[in-house]
């Protein structure tokens, strides 16, 4: 059996957490980079000892690291993603943070895609030194639309960059505030995917665009079968259909529907994952009722169970961020997430069991598991 | 003909901890593109896409505030690259 990094990004550092072969004990290491603002750390599956992270300080601005040694030493690269420079007249766009990092398709093994804020996407073709813009989305005719450069709190971001493993054409990503896009040529033209996604913040709910999408998965074997935690429910869409449903209707009305992330399991794509978080009034954003609980179907989003053993019963104010939580790939998945109070909570029983494995780290923007 | 160039902690990544390096050029632009050229990567950090400087940098020419790129630097001017943070 495998042992499983926890590559955990956070508002002060990057952190990792290394289990053992039965993922029992855990040991702690950091931090790296500390006082940077960590949000995405991830393996590239075609060269398990590379790992891409983005970063950047309260000071200086954005820039992504290559480690090409599981993580021990890390390359800044020559050259970060950022826009094009406006010309006369055009708004002048600047990376202000790079927030997502997706490896290309595995018969592109040098690519990789970068998702920032404001919204942008970027692709490197030599394994993250170099970035360019994707011009035919950030300057497609319709980008000012379909990125209006929300100043929402924590800015307008571009996430959840997804590849079709049966094509590396085929490309999806997200943006909040935005929607969900395709493209079906390389990211030379897209077209906005939100059908059925309701937008109860916006005067016209049937709009075709300006959703948001907070997490959008893609099932590594069932690549027709997407999943979405949306700011108004959770959503499955069985393509080529293009109306998406909304599978959070089944969850206990009392809990609601609303999150940040959701994780899908490695092999079975009706089983998914989501943490349930407080979407009422003011949005506190919290564990509902200050109970923390991680829902869980099996059969697609007809029906979902509660998985709350060994979380804090009451007066836990939990918060957690989209890419604050995951799967692994063993046999019997393991489960993971971070909160923006620095806690790391695991449970390698499919979720039927919670142990918190770290406390008191800065506040946990992003964890991913890396298999050794 | 060089400057004096003070960085300001973040920098210092870049220059392996020193806190003072020279540089060459006749603009802060030039000065800029010159530290890049030697430590690079830094510039980006303190300049964005559309050659503004970052928010939260400050650039002193003596003791004058830099805004502009094209200010011009003396020969043996010194150039203050600083950082500035609030918050916790």
């Amino acid at each position: 059996m495998a042992t499983v990094t926890l590559w955990i990004g956070t508002r002060k550092g990057a952190f990792a957490l290394r289990s053992d072969a039965q993922r029992r004990r855990w040991t702690l290491s950091g931090p790296q980079f500390l006082g940077h603002t960590i949000h995405h750390i991830v393996q590239d599956p075609r060269r398990p000892r590379t790992l891409l992270m983005a970063a950047k300080t309260g000071h200086l601005g954005p820039t992504v690291y290559r480690s090409d040694n599981g993580g021990q030493r890390w390359q800044e690269a020559a050259a970060p993603p950022m826009f094009r420079r406006a010309a006369a007249g055009e708004p002048a766009r600047a990376v202000e943070r790079v927030f997502w990092l997706t490896p290309g398709h595995a018969q592109q093994p040098g690519v990789w895609y970068a998702g920032t804020s404001p919204a942008g996407l970027f692709r490197s073709e030599d394994g993250g030194a170099h970035w360019a813009p994707v011009a035919g989305f950030n300057d497609h005719a319709m980008f000012p639309q379909w990125a209006s450069g929300a100043r929402t709190p924590d800015g307008e971001l571009l996430h959840s960059i997804l590849v079709d493993p049966r094509d590396p054409a085929h490309l999806y990503l997200a943006i909040s505030i935005g929607g969900v896009f395709e493209s079906t040529d390389g990211g030379r033209d897209w077209a906005p995917l939100n059908e059925g996604i309701e937008a109860d913040f916006l005067p016209d709910p049937n709009v075709a665009f300006g959703h948001d999408p907070h997490c959008v998965a893609l099932h590594p074997l069932a690549p027709d079968r997407l999943y979405q935690q949306n700011h108004c429910g959770i959503y499955r869409l069985d393509r080529p259909a293009r109306r998406w449903h909304r599978i959070g209707r089944a969850m206990p009305a009392k809990i609601g529907d609303i999150g940040f992330p959701i994780v899908l399991h490695p092999r079975d794509p009706d089983t998914a994952w989501v943490l349930p978080m407080d979407g009422t009034t003011v949005w506190p954003r919290t564990s509902v009722g200050g109970r923390p609980a991680v829902y869980q179907t099996s059969n697609g989003g007809k029906s979902w169970q509660r998985r709350d053993r060994g979380l804090p019963r009451a007066h836990a104010w939990l918060t957690v961020l989209r890419q604050a939580m995951c799967s692994d790939s063993q046999a019997r998945p393991g489960l993971y997430f971070g909160t923006t109070g620095g806690e790391i909570w695991a449970s390698t029983r499919g979720g039927e069991h919670w142990r918190c494995l770290a406390a008191r780290l800065p506040e946990i923007y992003a964890v991913s598991a890396a298999l050794r | 003909m060089a400057c004096t160039v003070h960085l300001g902690s973040p920098l210092r990544q870049y220059t392996g901890g020193a806190a003072t390096v020279s540089a060459n050029g006749a603009t802060l632009d030039e000065i800029l593109t010159d530290l890049d050229r030697r430590f690079p990567g830094m510039r980006f950090r303190m300049i964005d896409e559309q050659q503004r400087i970052r928010s939260h940098i400050r650039i002193f020419i003596g003791t004058d505030a830099a805004q502009d790129l094209q200010r011009a630097v003396a020969p043996r001017q010194s150039v203050h690259l600083l950082c500035a943070l609030s918050g916790g």
